[in-house]
């Protein structure tokens, strides 16, 4: 069984989370072109690496950050969502 | 079957990468009908080793948008003339096409589906759950009485066929035409000045070029990061298995969104069986039990009498998923260089489509009529095709 590092719960399995998506920067929706816009909606880096993903734990409702190899599918590191932790650059 | 070419030619007038279905339908249609044969079409493993030979080959084009109706409808017909094309059986063979509905919400969707299909001219119609048991008797209509059948969506022109036999034959007709086929051979980077390509680089040396398709699904987002193009893919596994062979009971396609389940039996007799994507983004094909224990699980629903059947193998695909379900086809910003892509989950029923109209962007350097509405650049221009008819979306 695949097991997730929750940073509330600890360790628990794959099918109490869900997937929220890559976690991604929102430009300012005020001054932002339509380019820039469409960018942020719909684009993405779609080829394998290690990339930083919004995770949901289902039963206890928390909302997190997890950074994970999508060629390998494996958790780097889990950690909670914070203004620092994810405005750091691009490069994990 | 084909020539195995042992070094690549210093220049080429057209590359594409992937001999997939796609790739190689692309070759056969350019040779054919264009008259352009000094063509290289680089594998990075074997024939069809991608989404080809992973599908679950069902083949129908009961869509909701009417350009994505308009589109499979001609690749239907054009599947029908394929085996005379090629010489070669490909094993097409008409089923009939069934997607349960087992809401109320989805009664809603498939009779808009049938009223989309049937004014675009599709065999399409909505029919009551007593209909679905006199095709398929075996069915249990009450489905294990958690979700019950109300009705379903019936697409009688609805079909499977060998999908290695499709890549096959368009590899053997392009290659027959002079197209070399170079499997084993890996694109490592895509040379461009001033906007338009010029060359491919690869594991076995380098290529001049003027046009270069890409037609490789779940590895697109690779591709075009060698050209600094962003598209909207997300690669998700597309799981699949088949039961051992049974003697022949199941001559229909039955589909249901909300079971996550789609089952058809092949000419082997074994039961050729898949559900949905993988919830979250992997590049690898591995396999996992939550798949098959969960498929197992609805498949015993519709047909409890299959609980002493064995799955005989699993395996998975990539799906290269795009926000609305419709693929990626056309022109990129970069010059010389077009995208086959987006394929998701429905790649294997447009093959004889995709490489005709991709034959014709490519040759002309304008997007083919059927395929305008799929471009890149419809994400830029928030122009949208929502095809809620795919496979992967419930309802």
């Amino acid at each position: 069984m695949k097991l997730i590092s929750c940073p509330v719960n600890g360790l628990r399995p794959l099918q109490e989370f869900s997937y929220g998506g890559e976690f991604r920067e929102m430009p300012e929706p005020s001054s932002a072109s339509d380019a820039e816009w469409a960018d942020y909606v719909f684009n993405h880096d779609g080829a394998p690496g290690i990339k930083r993903e919004w995770w949901y734990h289902i039963a206890s409702g928390v909302w997190f950050i997890a950074e994970r190899d999508t060629l390998k599918d494996e958790i780097m590191r889990t950690y909670l969502y914070s203004h620092d932790s994810c405005r750091t650059s691009r490069d994990i | 079957m084909f020539r195995t070419p042992d070094a690549l030619k210093r220049q080429y007038d057209v590359v594409i990468i992937g001999a997939g279905g796609h790739g190689l339908a692309a070759a056969y249609y350019l040779a054919r009908d264009h008259g352009i044969r000094d063509i290289a079409v680089l594998e990075k493993s074997y024939i069809g080793s991608g989404g080809t030979g992973r599908n679950t080959a069902i083949i129908r084009s009961n869509y909701l948008t009417p350009e994505g109706v308009r589109f499979y409808d001609e690749s239907v017909r054009l599947f029908q003339d394929l085996a005379a094309d090629f010489d070669l059986n490909i094993f097409y063979s008409r089923r009939g096409h069934f997607t349960l509905a087992h809401t109320d919400g989805t009664l809603r969707t498939m009779r808009w589906r049938a009223e989309v299909n049937k004014h675009l001219g599709v065999d399409s119609e909505l029919v009551n759950a007593a209909f679905v048991k006199s095709k398929c008797p075996l069915i249990d209509l009450s489905c294990g009485h958690g979700m019950p059948i109300l009705g379903a969506l019936y697409h009688p022109p609805g079909a499977i066929a060998r999908h290695d036999a499709v890549a096959w034959g368009y590899g053997r007709g392009a290659d027959q035409r002079g197209v070399e086929i170079h499997q084993f051979t890996e694109v490592t980077g895509i040379d461009v000045k001033s906007d338009h390509v010029v060359g491919v680089q690869t594991n076995r040396g380098y290529i001049e070029t003027r046009r270069v398709l890409s037609a490789v699904a779940g590895y697109t987002p690779r591709i075009m990061n060698m050209v600094n193009v962003r598209t909207p893919l997300v690669v998700q596994p597309l799981q699949a298995c088949v039961s051992e062979p049974l003697k022949p009971w199941l001559d229909t396609i039955i589909v249901s969104a909300s079971l996550h389940l789609y089952v058809s039996q092949s000419s082997r007799g074994e039961l050729v069986m898949g559900a949905s994507l993988d919830p979250y983004e992997v590049h690898s094909t591995r396999s996992t039990l939550d798949f098959v224990e969960g498929l197992c699980g609805h498949l015993l629903d519709l047909f409890p009498f299959l609980s002493d059947v064995k799955i005989m193998r699993q395996w998975a695909g990539l799906a290269d998923m795009t926000p609305d379900f419709s693929p990626i086809m056309g022109l990129t910003p970069i010059g010389g260089l077009f995208i086959d892509s987006g394929w998701g989950t429905w790649g294997f029923k447009a093959t004889p489509v995709c490489g005709k109209t991709m034959a014709y962007t490519v040759a002309n350097n304008e997007p083919h009529e059927l395929i305008g509405p799929f471009r890149l650049s419809r994400f830029n221009e928030f122009d949208l095709v929502g095809e809620k008819g795919a496979a992967s979306v419930g309802h």
